[in-house]
């Protein structure tokens, strides 16, 4: 009872409702960036999260005023496309169809499970920039409660404000679509992401690549061949929360120059090498979504599982560590980070820059890497001063 | 028998192949080629150790499966690598709905995001990945042979 009070309460503090103006899009003030969109670190709309970075993101039934905008939208360079939790969306956004006018709805898998939940058209709108009429997934099961075997196959279901402990996922990764090529052709090579549900039940379809859910930075006007993501160094011990921004494209405009930053390229499965007390892990990535640095396990690192925050380490003292990250086209850079314990963190902080854990056999940068730091996304296929992506670069 | 991916289930949906049956974690060798046959998936090679053998897989849709048999058949570990996550359920057989439970356990308070660790004594599972890029491994420490230390499953 209470918690329901308490996560209702959150939910009207963090969501709110409002009619967009025709003048939305413009500058906010003389000259000041239309591409820079404000994010926190902080608990998020459940009041749990650690090292989670959110912002407002606005979403219109396409080609109109009615618009919703929602905070609590967690900042995932891991994913692709818009995803928000049906509980917290009030507008009737259009619903996409398929074969035989039947409705779309996808499966999208996550590391932690899946999101099940029909594809709709909204206009996207972050900062002073618009992604007009593009697929987004609505997660949740009032609509469509039935998730096909083939799907809940993935594992567990993620369809709800506390199964994500936020009010959606922005996808600002490396592609601009979900799926690609894969998804839009029948046959045993199709992942099987998207659906289509006529009422005699839902069946896997082909979804041509414009459909699928797509990144909406790719669909900016301008500004749409990638990210830069700023956070501010966090102290050591952690502290409550802190703010940094997602700017929108790369060499496009005098605050999103790529300057001294160095490029990563990537291998075919979008990822490059991290190098560890001689030992090289191919299987490495940046996350935002991530939300520690997880690497290798505590046999390899000597550092002790925690016992309460199951997943993360607990060493009994601060443990500098380095590593040396490594892209497709030989750029290297050594990376220093610390290990601290999870379990110890005050309990009213949400930021902690040594925030490490358990991953057998690889490197995963989350969002420590990112404090202190100007990390680039290049959206593949899309054209930069630094080449043409998929890229990381900082 | 072995069926291991998400694609296999999309092949099922757009063919009419027969219902078949899997053999999984803690299933046995004996029905792996009838399966990869099922699955359309390619055989890439077959290693084999004094302590264990790896079949490895390929499916249409690119990802890569390793099956660990013991001398006996048993399959003691799966991992997998690709653009997407295999079907879970087929791959762990009988371990899919102590998966799901435990993976439900795993959302304490201050838990992880981006990874996932399964450890609940009986079966280990780690899940890794990002956007069109998934690995991960899984096995049931009961199962694995003598001298087989589990860091081999990758």
């Amino acid at each position: 009872m209470y918690r329901t009070l308490l996560i209702g309460i959150m939910l009207a503090a963090q969501v709110s409702s409002r009619q967009c103006d025709s003048s939305s899009t413009s500058s906010s003030g003389s000259g000041a960036p239309t591409n820079v969109l404000p994010i926190v670190v902080n608990a998020g709309p459940t009041n749990n999260y650690l090292n989670g970075a959110f912002a407002n993101v606005t979403i219109c039934v396409p080609a109109t005023s009615n618009c919703q905008t929602i905070g609590g939208i967690l900042i995932d360079t891991g994913s692709v496309g818009l995803r928000v939790v049906s509980s917290v969306l009030t507008l009737p956004l259009p619903q996409q169809t398929g074969a035989g006018g039947a409705p779309v709805v996808e499966c999208l898998p996550f590391v932690d499970g899946f999101t099940w939940g029909p594809v709709q058209t909204a206009d996207v709108k972050m900062a002073g920039e618009t992604a007009s009429s593009i697929a987004v997934q609505v997660v949740g099961l009032d609509k469509f409660p039935t998730v096909p075997g083939s799907c809940s196959s993935q594992g567990t279901a993620e369809e709800t404000l506390n199964d994500l402990n936020a009010n959606g996922i922005l996808g600002v990764g490396l592609f601009r679509e979900d799926c690609g090529l894969g998804c839009a052709i029948t046959g045993s090579s199709n992942p099987g992401l998207y659906y289509t549900c006529p009422s005699s039940g839902c069946v896997i379809a082909a979804e041509p690549v414009a459909s699928q859910v797509q990144n909406p930075v790719s669909h900016f006007a301008v500004n749409n061949n990638g990210i830069v993501i700023q956070l501010p160094t966090v102290q050591t011990g952690g502290a409550p929360s802190s703010s940094g921004t997602m700017t929108f494209g790369i060499g496009t405009q005098s605050n999103n120059a790529l300057g001294s930053a160095k490029v990563f390229t990537l291998d075919n499965l979008a990822n490059f090498a991290t190098v560890f007390n001689g030992q090289t892990y191919t299987s490495s990535f940046i996350d935002s979504g991530s939300n520690g640095i997880f690497f290798l396990d505590s046999a390899s690192t000597g550092l002790p599982d925690c016992k309460n925050s199951t997943g993360f380490y607990c060493p009994t003292a601060l443990t500098a560590l380095s590593a040396t990250q490594r892209g497709l086209n030989g750029t290297t850079n050594a990376v220093a980070f610390n290990a601290g314990n999870v379990d110890r963190i005050n309990a009213t902080f949400s930021v902690f820059a040594e925030a490490t854990g358990a991953n057998p056999g690889g490197f995963d940068w989350g969002l420590p890497f990112f404090f202190g730091r100007t990390v680039f996304v290049a959206i593949a296929g899309q054209s930069t001063p630094g080449g043409t992506g998929p890229f990381w670069a900082y | 028998m072995t069926r291991t991916t998400l694609v296999a289930i999309a092949a099922l949906a757009f063919s009419t192949l027969p219902s078949p049956t899997f053999a999984s974690l803690g299933g046995n060798v004996g029905t792996v080629d009838a399966d990869r046959v099922q699955m359309k998936a390619a055989q890439l090679r077959i290693i084999r150790t004094s302590a264990y053998t790896l079949h490895e897989l390929q499916s249409p849709a690119g990802v890569t499966i390793r099956e660990y048999y013991a001398p006996g058949g048993t399959v003691f570990g799966v991992a997998w690598e690709g653009p997407w996550p295999p079907d879970m359920r087929q791959l762990l057989g009988p371990y899919f709905e102590q998966f799901q439970r435990a993976t439900g356990a795993a959302r304490n308070t201050r838990r992880t995001r981006g990874v996932l660790m399964v450890n609940d004594g009986s079966l280990i599972v780690r899940i890794s990945g990002h956007a069109r890029a998934f690995s991960g491994f899984a096995y049931a420490p009961g199962l694995l042979p003598q001298g087989v230390q589990p860091n081999v499953i990758r």
